[in-house]
C-alpha cells in the first residue's frame, strides 16, 4: 500500500495558537476524516498541505501533482462576478484532465444553473460547484474543508456517495475535515482527531471505534481510581456517563453498563477529557 | 445474496457481513466459483468503510470459504461439507443453551425441556 500524501512532525506556530508536532499518512484508496472543533487547527493543516501555508517546521509529501488536487474549501476560490458557465472558462485551462462532460453532469445532478453568478449561490451551492470542478479535472486527490456543514440532511448523503464513488477507483483518495461525525460514521476509512492542536488519534475508523466503549452506572458505583480511566466523566442526578479503553473494562465493576460508542460520543468525551487535564 | 446491516445491534459490522456470507455460502445460496461484490463497490452499497468490507473478506478467506484472486475479485470455494455442518451445529447449540437458559431462569425442568423438544421435533419433518 503506497500513500498519496504524508505529513511529518508539521508545526506551525500563530499568536495564541499553534500546531504541534502533527504527523499522519493517507494511504491511496481510501478516505480520510480530520476531526477537530472549530479552530483546532483542521483548515491549516489543510492549506499548508495546498501550499497556501508554509509550515515553520515539518514536511508534508504529495504523490501527486497540484493538477490533480481537488479542492473544495468553505468559500469557493473563483471571482464573486463569475458566472457558472464562467468558472469552467476560467478554470478548464489550468487542467491537462479537464472533463467538459463530466463538469455538465455534475452541474445537472446538482441542478446548477450556467447563468448563475457565483454570488448569488447559496452556501450549499457554491459547495457544489467547487465540487463540480474538483470532480471533473481528473483529481487524484481531494481535499475538501467542511464540505457538508450547512447543507441539509439528503444533500450530505449525496455528497458523501460521491466521496465513496470516488474511491472506487482504488488509485484515488479524500481528505476532508468536518465536525459532522455522522458523516465521518458513513464515509471515512480512516480518521484523523485534533484537540487543540494536537493529533489525539490517527488511524482507522473501525479501530478507533472498537478501542473505546460507552459506560454508565450508578453513583457511588467507582472508586476515586476507577474514575480516572472514565474519559469524559460526567455525574448527573441518577448516575453517571463516560467512555472508557475496552482494555480497562477489566478493572471495572461488572455491573456497569458498557455498549458500543458512536464517533459523536468519542468527540464529547475526547474534549471534554483534554480540557479536564489542562 | 443479500446482505442487511444493523447499524445499532452493537454486533461489529464486518462480523455481520460475514456471518451473512457464510451462511450464504452454506445454504448454497452462493455457488461455488460465484464472485462476491468488489470490497469497494459492496463499501460503496452499504455506505461503510472498505476497511470494514475488506477485513470481512479476509477473515472469511482466512476461513477456507472464499478466495481472492489478484485483479479480479473473491470468488466462493468449494463447499466444504464438514464446515456447513460444524456451522449448523454450533447454531443448534446456541439455540439450545438459550433455551437452558430460559429455563433455569422459569424454574422448568430438565425433564420438560426434552419434553417440550420432543414434541416440537415431532411437528417438524427433519
Amino acid at each position: 500500500m503506497t500513500n498519496i500524501l504524508e505529513l511529518k512532525n508539521f508545526s506551525k506556530s500563530y499568536p495564541g495558537f499553534s500546531i504541534k508536532d502533527v504527523s499522519f499518512t493517507l494511504p491511496k484508496g481510501y478516505i480520510c476524516g480530520f476531526v477537530g472543533q472549530n479552530g483546532a487547527g483542521k483548515t491549516t493543516i489543510l492549506k499548508s498541505i495546498l501550499g497556501f501555508t508554509r509550515p515553520d517546521s515539518g514536511t508534508i509529501e504529495l504523490a501527486c501533482c497540484a493538477e490533480e488536487i481537488g479542492v473544495v474549501m468553505e468559500a469557493p476560490m473563483y471571482v464573486d462576478e463569475w458566472t457558472v458557465a464562467e468558472v469552467e472558462m476560467n478554470l478548464s485551462p489550468f487542467y491537462p484532465a479537464w472533463d467538459c462532460v463530466a463538469f455538465a453532469r455534475y452541474l445537472e445532478q446538482f441542478a446548477l444553473d450556467r447563468k448563475k453568478k457565483i454570488k448569488a449561490l447559496s452556501r450549499g451551492m457554491k459547495m457544489k460547484i467547487q465540487l463540480a470542478v474538483a470532480l471533473s479535472h481528473g483529481a487524484k486527490l481531494l481535499i475538501l474543508d467542511e464540505p457538508t456543514s450547512g447543507l441539509d440532511p439528503l444533500a450530505r448523503d449525496e455528497v458523501c456517495d460521491l466521496l465513496r464513488e470516488f474511491v472506487l477507483d482504488e488509485s484515488r483518495s479524500v481528505l476532508f475535515s468536518s465536525h459532522i461525525t455522522s458523516d465521518l460514521e458513513k464515509t471515512a476509512d480512516y480518521i484523523n482527531f485534533l484537540i487543540d492542536g494536537t493529533i489525539v488519534y490517527a488511524g482507522t475508523k473501525d479501530a478507533l471505534l472498537e478501542k473505546y466503549v460507552r459506560v454508565a452506572g450508578g453513583l457511588g458505583a467507582l472508586s476515586a481510581e476507577q474514575k480516572r480511566c472514565i474519559i469524559g466523566y460526567r455525574e448527573h442526578g441518577t448516575g453517571f456517563e463516560g467512555m472508557c479503553e475496552r482494555a480497562h473494562l477489566r478493572i471495572l465493576p461488572q455491573t456497569l453498563l458498557a455498549e458500543a460508542i458512536a464517533l459523536d460520543d468519542i468527540f464529547i468525551c475526547m474534549n471534554k477529557g483534554a480540557k479536564l487535564h489542562e | 445474496m443479500q446482505i442487511i446491516l444493523s447499524h445499532r445491534s452493537g454486533e461489529p459490522l464486518y462480523e455481520q457481513i460475514k456471518t451473512q456470507i457464510r451462511d450464504a455460502i452454506f445454504s448454497g445460496d452462493l455457488a461455488e466459483d460465484e464472485l462476491l461484490p468488489s470490497v469497494r463497490g459492496l463499501a460503496r452499497d452499504l455506505k461503510i468503510s472498505v476497511i470494514t468490507t475488506t477485513r470481512a473478506y479476509s477473515d472469511l478467506e482466512a476461513e477456507g470459504l472464499v478466495v481472492s484472486v489478484q485483479g479480479k475479485g473473491c470468488y466462493v470455494l468449494p463447499r466444504n461439507k464438514e464446515l456447513a455442518r460444524e456451522n449448523a451445529l454450533s447454531k443448534v447449540e446456541a439455540g439450545l443453551s438459550a433455551a437452558i437458559d430460559a429455563a433455569k431462569a422459569g424454574g422448568i425442568t430438565a425433564a420438560e425441556i426434552l419434553e417440550t423438544l420432543t414434541l416440537l421435533l415431532k411437528e417438524e419433518v427433519l
